[in-house]
């Protein structure tokens, strides 16, 4: 088995992304894209004055690059970063950044374990000579498919301004226009060590998305589901997500376990469900939460990371306030969760107090949910009125969606199942008109019911496509309207576009994920024999020698090996075929051996031996394989009792001290046999002869 | 191995399904139903036969509920509640979600209309559904170590499933009651290529074949058409559940094409809140329901409104739902004396009444009074529409699931309300030919160089025939064959002379390729191979291997060594004979 980590991924936004060789079958898990990358290109440039045109600073500008950007221009001081450093132009989007090196035709299997982890699976399956089965649990699928739906609609939009792209090398990805780039974009276009401009690709049209789903092969929790007979493939939920899910892939050869994020006690979707991974020999352990989650707390302990914001926030406008709640994992009961939440929504609630509207660019589903059942509660409480919007171009199917799923929900989610309530309590808001969702920001539906203040939760969360991008300029200058932000891995960047910032700021990061204390008890329960943990996790956990498997590290690009399992497969020989073994009883040991025949079939990852169809002559099959040497005095009666006469003569061979002998036969036939220490010759002229003599020589010799 | 089948109820009667397996050393019970006919005991199965002393625990592994027809699951709360079991129960989430409805509701009408004492509390159903542990389609689901089980789609009712069971080797499909043709609202039933030892089916309707589905829901529509039309009204009695759903989308659906605007009214309660489960488990309907779920719910009827206990003697046409179905009691009984005097009105009955019922009596024969008690008798001048489409299978759903879906050919097929009475045990035989055909089939020679070796106290082995030789210790002796076989050629051709020779190899590989078609001679221009069969050349003047009995004449021969093995002999003397009648001079 091998293991090749191409990409450790980063936030819950973009999972990681791993090939895995087992089996003999190259496995994918995951194929996501890193949408925190699309913060190097400017959002819907709408009302922007510096367009990049006319007297503004053709220098500064990308749309001039390719043509005129003289050599004098090419200086080696950077400009600050500001609005007009970002690249206007159509974005591209990033994907995992060592898969491109990977020939896609000889991906047989891929495995998707969140929805996010599909997003970037359109660029595959629209190749030629792609044609890996594509495993997804039913409820990834649609999400990740609403997800794909909605990231090209809002790409719609920017297509819209910047016309059809003449050619499909933008003036941004030559060298001479990366090097006018600020250092910070250019290491998020070219990655660390520079070599991830291979990466970016052109977004898939709506058809592509279509064609991809057609490809996919959905799941229930807990279906087994078999590839080519060698694989048994399982799904078990993991609890991050809706349908979102861990892998348990079973082969003649052993077993893998592959946990992803996973979540102990979801307020939504299903539990992690660590009991289905018990018992599995190997695990790869895949979840990386724990790990943005600590540097997170370490950069706030050396302060460097408000610090930062509070610089950024308090030169464009000293009134204005950063609030960033802090992340720690704690709670059993998901308390830390629920006061953020509560949090939240009271921040919210001053803000409409005071006549501001907030802003929520959240697309995780779960946290959107939980949210708003929060801040309609809070609302009720404080008996407010505030209209509350959801503007997405699949909000109105996906909210749907929820409501038809129970069996994919969380215990207390399901309890509601059968005591005949709505899974989620938005159906009744909808009905009640106290939650308008509508497709777009320009929506008939909108512009009738639209008053501010309000409460409106729009992708996209890096702040560069979607409704999002047109609330923020609304809004962003108004001292008492609120954007409260996901864990976004670079906010001044994020937010740099809409400086001066006036609006307040809550940036929030909801814990997700397998806290670092939990892995050492969940190991102890799972039982492994070997588990691969991330190299960056060697120095968070200490596995004592107590633990009754071996840790092994992994580190993103490198490939790493796990020595084969199982020494032995099993082999189920059918009644009726065993019946027919002939047995033989070696001379010198105590063993008993038969030649297998029949046919061999391998079916949900067992091998199966079955007597064969056609009949052959099995009944007078010879012995293949013999071994020793043969004593001639005995071959000589041997022959004689099947009524061959042969005279000896011995030959000492002249290279060797071995020597071998030929013995004559004249009758009935003419035969000679030359018998070596190591290899018999028979030649007859007669083909029964030659039969009778093999005879006598497996008579006198071991063989099989 | 035997599977051992005790039938306790269901078996040549429709009502109390209730089957006992015993597989592989585990207990499983599936279906825990009761009858509608009895009244006494006879309405339970006869639990005391799983366990004289009453050890339920230890006598069941677990129980399996098909689907939350009564007949199915209504003993289940006495059963785990009363008698005492403690084990899992295992349904899928619809029927998780809805039993317990249909237990209350029959609890109610046992308890409050008929005034008995009841069997089981309402607390009863609830604790019992504590022991439920809900299932999806297609999840395999570990009971313990050694058993599995899984559902699939059976079709009949919303969360109707066939369950599949695996006890180490033994195989065996519970299909409760399931349905082949798509209706309304449910799908057919599915099932994968499976290799079974037994399946025990349904078969209500196994000697029908039912014709097609569509005229018979257009006779329906008929008849409902032409009574509003008329400006009568329409009796519906349903259970809530299930063929309520299905005659509704059939009537909202139809009221939408034909533009009709003649109210059609659920009895309040039960039947709303059904379609509240309805919505959240839609995607256990069709795939046409299912698909429709973002735009429009189909389980939001447009055309359908609560029913008033006052409404009853309103005037003008309607349509009304009533519970309960077969006008076995309550609201549909009182609605049914208001309306069947008219001759205007019409009732509809399902395919199926229990005996005893008003139901039943209006469709055995055409009466025109019904006593329903001693003081109590009913002018019945409205029209009768019997539903004739009904969720079960027919013979030739049955067949063609197990037929053709299953692979194995020689299974026992158990029809229980044909074969087994009540009570009677049937023993089944694990069947030992069970055949593997796998779609793809390669085949792989090498299986002829495994050895299956025993020694004692150890696991039997395959290993390959080299690592054997390792394992005794020995050297391989190989045994071969060999022969210097003379070929006839051109009296011109030199054989001192290496190019002649090698032509000579060539001209014997075209002509060989000729006469042994079929197989494929491998030329490495020194020799030719085919399998372990080699020819060569050879050029020496003696040749230990050359043997000749029957010299050639006087034409000149080019002697080719051959060698080969054991396993291909039969080849080998093919292609000598071959070579010894080839001549070599002509082109």
């Amino acid at each position: 088995m091998k293991l090749t980590c191409l990409s450790k991924g980063g936030g819950f936004h973009f999972p990681p992304c791993h090939m895995l060789n087992f089996c003999g079958l190259r496995i994918l898990l995951d194929c996501p894209l890193d949408l925190s990358a699309l913060t190097v290109f400017s959002p819907v440039p709408a009302g922007f004055v510096s367009l990049p045109s006319k007297q503004s600073s053709s220098s500064q500008t990308f749309g001039s690059l390719g043509l005129e950007v003289g050599s004098d221009k090419r200086s080696k001081v950077e400009k600050p970063l500001d609005a007009n450093s970002l690249i206007f132009a159509e974005p591209w989007y990033k994907s995992v950044k060592n898969l491109h090196l990977w020939n896609w035709c000889s991906i047989d299997v891929i495995l998707i374990s969140r929805p996010m982890g599909m997003l970037g699976l359109p660029f595959l399956t629209r190749m030629k000579g792609f044609s890996a089965k594509i495993y997804v649990t039913e409820v990834s699928a649609r999400f990740g498919q609403l997800m794909m739906e909605d990231l090209v609609s809002m790409h719609a939009e920017l297509r819209q301004i910047y016309g059809p792209e003449e050619s499909n090398f933008p003036p941004w990805m030559r060298q001479e226009g990366l090097e006018m780039l600020p250092s910070k974009l250019r290491e998020i276009i070219l990655g660390k060590d520079g070599g991830e401009l291979g990466s970016w690709m052109p977004l898939y049209s709506a058809a592509d998305v279509k064609d991809c789903i057609l490809k996919v092969q959905t799941l229930k929790y807990g279906e087994e589901a078999c590839y080519n007979g060698i694989l048994i493939i399982k799904a078990s939920s993991s609890g991050v997500e809706f349908g979102s899910c861990n892998w348990i892939l079973s082969g003649p050869k052993g077993d893998v376990g592959y946990i992803s994020c996973s979540s102990f006690n979801s307020a939504h979707a299903m539990d992690f469900d660590f009991q289905s991974l018990c018992g599995t020999r190997t695990l790869i352990y895949s979840d990386f939460s724990s790990l943005s989650v600590t540097q997170d707390v370490e950069d706030g302990s050396d302060s460097s990371k408000p610090s930062v914001n509070e610089s950024l926030f308090l030169s464009d406008n000293n009134s204005s306030s950063v609030e960033q709640a802090e992340c720690f994992l704690n709670s059993d009961e998901n308390l830390e969760e629920k006061e953020k939440l509560v949090f939240i929504s009271s921040c919210a609630i001053e803000c409409v107090k005071s006549g501001g509207s907030v802003l929520i660019p959240v697309s995780q589903t779960g946290t959107l949910l939980q949210l708003l059942e929060q801040l309609i509660a809070s609302l009720e409480s404080s008996a407010m009125e505030v209209p509350i919007f959801i503007i997405s171009s699949v909000a109105e199917e996906l909210l749907a969606f929820l409501n038809i799923i129970p069996e994919w929900l969380c215990k207390r989610r399901q309890e509601r199942l059968y005591a005949g309530e709505p899974l989620f309590m938005h159906a009744n808001l909808i009905k009640e008109k106290r939650l308008h969702v509508v497709p777009a920001i320009y929506s008939h539906k909108l512009l009738m019911n639209w008053q501010e203040p309000c409460i409106v939760f729009s992708p996209h969360w890096s702040l560069r496509l979607g409704p999002v991008v047109h609330l923020l300029r609304r809004w962003c200058g108004d001292p008492e309207s609120l954007l409260i932000l996901e864990d976004v891995l670079n906010p001044e960047l994020a937010l740099l576009p809409f400086k001066p910032i006036v609006m307040k700021v809550v940036q929030c990061a909801f814990p997700s994920g397998i806290e670092l204390h939990k892995v050492q008890p969940l190991l102890k329960m799972l039982q492994p024999k070997i588990v691969l943990f991330p190299e960056d996790l060697r120095s968070q956990i200490s596995f004592s020698s107590a633990n009754s498997f071996t840790a092994s590290y992994y580190s993103e690009g490198e490939t790493l090996r796990v020595p084969c399992q199982k020494d032995n497969t099993e082999l189920k020989i059918a009644t009726d075929l065993a019946s027919q073994f002939h047995w033989k009883k070696l001379k010198k040991e105590d063993i008993n051996v038969s030649r297998l025949k029949g046919e061999l079939f391998l079916e949900n990852a067992k091998h199966h031996l079955l007597l064969q169809n056609e009949q052959d002559d099995s009944s007078k099959r010879r012995p293949l394989l013999h071994w020793g040497s043969p004593d001639v005095g005995r071959l000589l009666t041997a022959l004689s009792k099947l009524g061959i006469n042969a005279t000896l003569e011995r030959v000492t061979s002249n290279t060797e001290s071995q020597s071998s002998c030929i013995l004559h036969v004249q009758d009935p036939h003419k035969a000679l046999i030359e018998v070596g220490a190591t290899s018999t010759v028979i030649t007859a002229a007669n083909e029964n002869v030659a039969n009778l003599i093999f005879e006598a020589i497996d008579s006198i010799m071991d063989g099989i | 191995m035997a599977i051992e089948c005790l039938v306790l109820g269901a078996g040549q009667e429709v009502g109390k399904s209730c089957v006992v397996v015993t597989i592989n050393g585990k207990r499983i019970m599936f279906d825990c139903g009761m009858h509608m006919g009895y009244l006494d005991h006879r309405r339970y199965p006869d639990f005391s036969r799983i366990s004289k002393l009453g050890d339920f625990d230890n006598a069941l592994t677990c129980i399996i509920i098909t689907h939350f027809h009564l007949d199915h699951v209504g003993a289940l709360p006495y059963f785990t509640e009363v008698c005492g079991f403690h084990g899992p129960v295992y349904m899928t989430y619809p029927t998780k979600a809805l039993a317990p409805l249909m237990l209350e509701d029959y609890r109610k009408v046992m308890v409050d209309r008929r005034g008995e004492e009841e069997q089981f509390t309402s607390d009863h159903i609830a604790e019992c559904m504590k022991k439920v542990v809900a299932v999806d389609l297609r999840q395999t689901v570990h009971v313990d170590e050694d058993l599995q089980i899984r559902a699939y789609y059976a079709g009949h009712v919303i969360g109707a499933a066939m369950f599949y069971v695996k006890v180490g080797d033994a195989e065996m499909v519970y299909t409760g009651d399931y349905n082949m043709t798509p209706d309304r609202h449910l799908g057919a039933a599915q099932i994968d290529r499976l290799r079974l030892d037994l399946v025990i089916t349904e078969s209500t309707y196994a000697t029908t074949i039912r014709d097609s589905r569509y005229s018979r829901e257009r006779e329906f529509l008929k008849a409902v058409h032409k009574c509003v039309s008329n400006g009568g009204k329409v009796l519906i009695p349903t259970f809530a559940l299930g063929r309520a759903q299905e005659l509704c989308i059939l009537l909202d659906d139809y009221w939408e094409r034909t533009n009709l605007k003649v109210p059609i009214y659920f009895s309040a309660g039960l039947t709303i809140q059904a379609n509240m489960y309805y919505k959240m488990l839609i995607s256990w309907t069709s795939q046409k329901i299912k698909d429709s779920y973002s735009t429009h719910n189909a389980f939001d009827f447009k055309h359908v409104h609560n029913f008033e206990r006052s409404m009853i003697n309103d005037p003008g046409p309607c349509v009304l739902f009533a519970t309960p179905g077969m006008i076995s009691g309550g609201f549909s009984l009182e609605v049914f004396k208001r309306w069947a005097p008219s001759e205007k009105n019409l009732v509809t009955l399902p395919g199926y009444c229990v005996a005893g019922t008003i139901g039943h009596k209006l469709m055995s024969g055409k009466p025109t009074k019904i006593d329903l008690d001693q003081d109590t008798q009913i002018d019945v001048r409205c029209q009768v529409h019997q539903l004739a489409f009904s969720p079960h299978t027919d013979s030739k759903g049955a067949s063609d699931i197990f037929i053709k879906r299953c692979q194995n050919p020689n299974f026992k097929f158990q029809k229980c309300s044909s074969s087994g009475a009540p009570g009677t045990s049937i023993q089944s035989c694990q069947n030992p030919d069970r055949s593997l055909t796998p779609r793809l089939q390669v085949k792989d020679e090498r299986v002829a160089e495994g050895i299956l070796v025993l020694e004692k106290s150890e696991r039997a082995k395959v290993v390959h025939q080299e690592e054997l030789l390792h394992r005794v210790g020995e050297k391989r002796h190989h045994i071969r064959f060999a022969y210097c076989c003379p070929v006839r050629v051109s009296d011109s051709t030199d054989i001192s002379s290496k190019s002649d020779r090698d032509s000579c190899l060539q001209l014997l590989h075209s002509k060989l390729s000729c006469e042994l078609s079929g197989g494929n001679i491998q030329n490495f221009g020194e020799n030719l191979q085919m399998d372990s069969f080699h020819i060569s050349v050879c050029p020496k003047d003696y040749c230990p291997y050359r043997i000749h009995e029957t010299s050639h004449s006087e034409t000149l021969a080019m002697y080719f060594c051959c060698f080969w093995e054991a396993i291909d002999e039969k080849l080998a003397w093919r292609i000598l004979s071959a070579m010894e009648n080839l001549d070599l001079r002509e082109i």
